[in-house]
């Protein structure tokens, strides 16, 4: 049994995405994440300070654990935004750049 | 765009409220950030996906039938991919700002003559060392990835921490084909038992979990600990120990479980900051509410978990009586929730405190956190600086922000505020978070051009 057994998923005809440059199946509907979990992939962030791995923590929009970039834009967050065909995902080094306003 | 009652939040209390208040006549407006109405508890797999049986991932199913009937029956007018950011009393009634998903950057307003807040909670998970390993996941955020994205973390899970929800997420995994290694409870099985007639009607579903637990033979182990998670770049592996009656370790009880997933939570935290900017009071960490679920804003409603967690039985009855109150005002009629709303929500609330006393993190956690162990997930600031701020004479969460940057980053503090509360020793505080979303500076400029971007 996989979750899209136990669901009688259906889903449209798979496409191709890269992920660091290597290619990756993806499902219409998945979020980025969940294409790569699928793929056994579970780290797409190294952290600004100490360089370690991350990937997905809450699963829904708040830790912002599983930031990515996504053809080009950095500080996608991966549990959120739909995997598109074509998407050129890249493990996301550091912080990308600072585009939103911080409340500190 | 123009509406009598703005409902932020599509979960279990959002949908009843905007049922409730629509079928009283008054124009509903449902604002969600997910693509689909439903909540956690609801969450519905990408409509991409094709699934054909959603309801094997579920409990209640003919609940959430009624719901979404309800919802297509009514003229309630439902918004997904909507991000609040904020809401804001205006001099005719209140504005809710909006930022279109998934990219968040274009702006929408709903303007409304009053507002329900149903924006439910997020997990709480208390730190351990090696929790930042990619592999280690909140329970409920497994939960989601598989309900909404037909995806699981690994091939070998444990699901460890404490609270109900560890029930639903391990077999719900296992269902998925995932073998979990062990369900780790911190609790005792006494505790509950001890706890057994106010959660009389929480029973059978926790029977029900027991079967279906048995039959996809997952090892409970209650009155049990993950002490370490284990692997390189990512898991491989956790530590397990006994704990004792004070909820120590039991020294020479650990041992090893492989496994590439740890799906791990220790209860919910609500989500307040919509209710925060509005100015509504805060009863510890919750909203405060009246019995009509009125905030002591006048004008504003909110049910379910933000409100206190209590799951989605009692989102619904809070999100019924907040809908009826609020058509009742909005109307100038006599506000009606019906008796048995009362009653229902009365009886819920009893078994939710039962369940939250009897599912307890151990009384020593803070101990667990070792020096080296990242408590501020954004800014990697560890336990040893949190304390290192507290030996300096720092007494609270805000005095250890302003010394080591926790709590400063891009979740501004929602992962690690419980936990530099639990080093410092004194009680979580609300956030006072200005925005409910990150808001991109451009959209700011153009809320308040006069003042330009800080
Ligand atoms: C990740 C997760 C998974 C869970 N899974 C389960 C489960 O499987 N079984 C179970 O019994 N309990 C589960 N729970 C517990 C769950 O919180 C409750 O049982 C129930 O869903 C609460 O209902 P609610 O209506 O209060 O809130 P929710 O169901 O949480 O609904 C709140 C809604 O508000 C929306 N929202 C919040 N803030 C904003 C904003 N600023 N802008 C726009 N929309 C917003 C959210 O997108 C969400 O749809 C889970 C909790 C979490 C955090
Ligand atoms: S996993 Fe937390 S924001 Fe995506």
């Amino acid at each position: 049994m996989n979750p899209l057994e136990l669901a009688g998923a259906r889903p449209g005809p798979a496409f191709t995405v890269t992920f660091d440059g290597r290619p990756v199946e993806a499902l219409p509907g998945q979020t980025v994440a969940a294409a790569l979990w699928a793929a056994g992939v579970t780290s797409w962030r190294s952290t600004r300070s100490q360089g370690r791995p991350r990937g997905v923590f809450c699963g829904i929009g708040v830790c912002f654990d599983c930031l990515v970039t996504v053809n080009g834009l950095p500080n996608r967050r991966a549990c959120l935004v739909p995997v598109r065909p074509g998407d050129v995902i890249a493990t996301q080094d550091g912080t990308g750049q600072e585009e939103a306003c911080h409340a500190d | 765009m123009r509406t009598d009652l703005a409902v932020v939040g599509a979960g279990p209390a959002g949908l009843a409220a905007a049922l409730a208040a629509c079928a009283r006549g008054v124009r509903v407006t449902l604002v969600d950030a997910a693509a689909q109405p439903g909540g956690q508890y609801y969450r519905q797999p990408a409509a991409g996906l094709g699934a054909a049986r959603p309801e094997a991932l579920h409990h209640r199913w003919r609940t959430w039938k009624r719901l979404r009937d309800g919802l297509a029956a009514h003229a309630v007018h439902v918004l997904t991919d909507h991000h609040v950011w904020s809401a804001e009393r205006t001099p005719d009634g209140f504005t809710v700002h909006a930022l279109l998903g998934p990219e968040q950057d274009q702006p929408v307003e709903v303007r409304a003559r009053a507002v329900l807040l149903a924006t439910g909670g997020y997990e709480k998970v208390l730190p351990f060392p090696g929790w930042t390993l990619p592999g280690v996941v909140t329970a409920g955020g497994a939960q989601a990835m598989l309900k909404g994205g037909l995806a699981v973390p690994g091939r070998r899970a444990v699901v460890a921490g404490t609270g109900p929800l560890l029930l639903p997420v391990a077999t719900g995994l296992a269902a998925a084909g995932v073998e979990v290694a062990a369900l780790v409870e911190s609790a005792g099985p006494g505790r509950l038992a001890r706890h057994g007639r106010a959660l009389a009607g929480k029973l059978p579903e926790g029977a029900g979990y027991a079967a279906r637990l048995l039959r996809h033979r997952v090892p409970v182990l209650t009155r049990h600990t993950v002490v370490r998670a284990h692997g390189d770049d990512r898991l491989t592996g956790v530590t397990v120990a006994s704990l004792d009656a004070e909820g120590r370790v039991r020294p020479g009880t650990e041992r090893h479980l492989d496994c590439d997933a740890l799906a791990v939570g220790h209860g919910m935290l609500p989500h307040t900051d919509l209710a925060e900017s509005l100015g509504c009071r805060l009863d510890g960490l919750t909203v405060a509410i009246d019995p009509e679920q009125r905030t002591d804003v006048p004008g504003v409603w909110a049910a379910g978990e933000a409100t206190g967690v209590g799951g989605a039985d009692l989102a619904l009855a809070e999100g019924h009586i907040a809908g009826c109150s609020a058509a009742a005002h909005l109307r100038g009629t006599a506000p009606g929730p019906a008796p048995a709303a009362l009653k229902a929500r009365a009886k819920l609330r009893r078994s939710a405190a039962a369940l939250d006393s009897a599912y307890a993190p151990p009384a020593h956690w803070p101990e667990q956190i070792t020096d080296d162990t990242v408590v501020c997930r954004c800014e990697e600031v560890t336990a040893g600086a949190v304390r290192e701020a507290l030996d300096l004479g720092a007494g609270d969460e805000r005095t250890v922000k302003l010394l080591t940057r926790a709590g400063m980053g891009w979740c501004q503090g929602r992962m690690c505020g419980t936990a530099v509360a639990g080093l410092a020793g004194c009680p979580p505080a609300p956030g006072k978070r200005p925005f409910a979303r990150p808001v991109p500076l451009g959209v700011l400029a153009r809320q308040h051009p006069q003042e330009g971007p800080s």
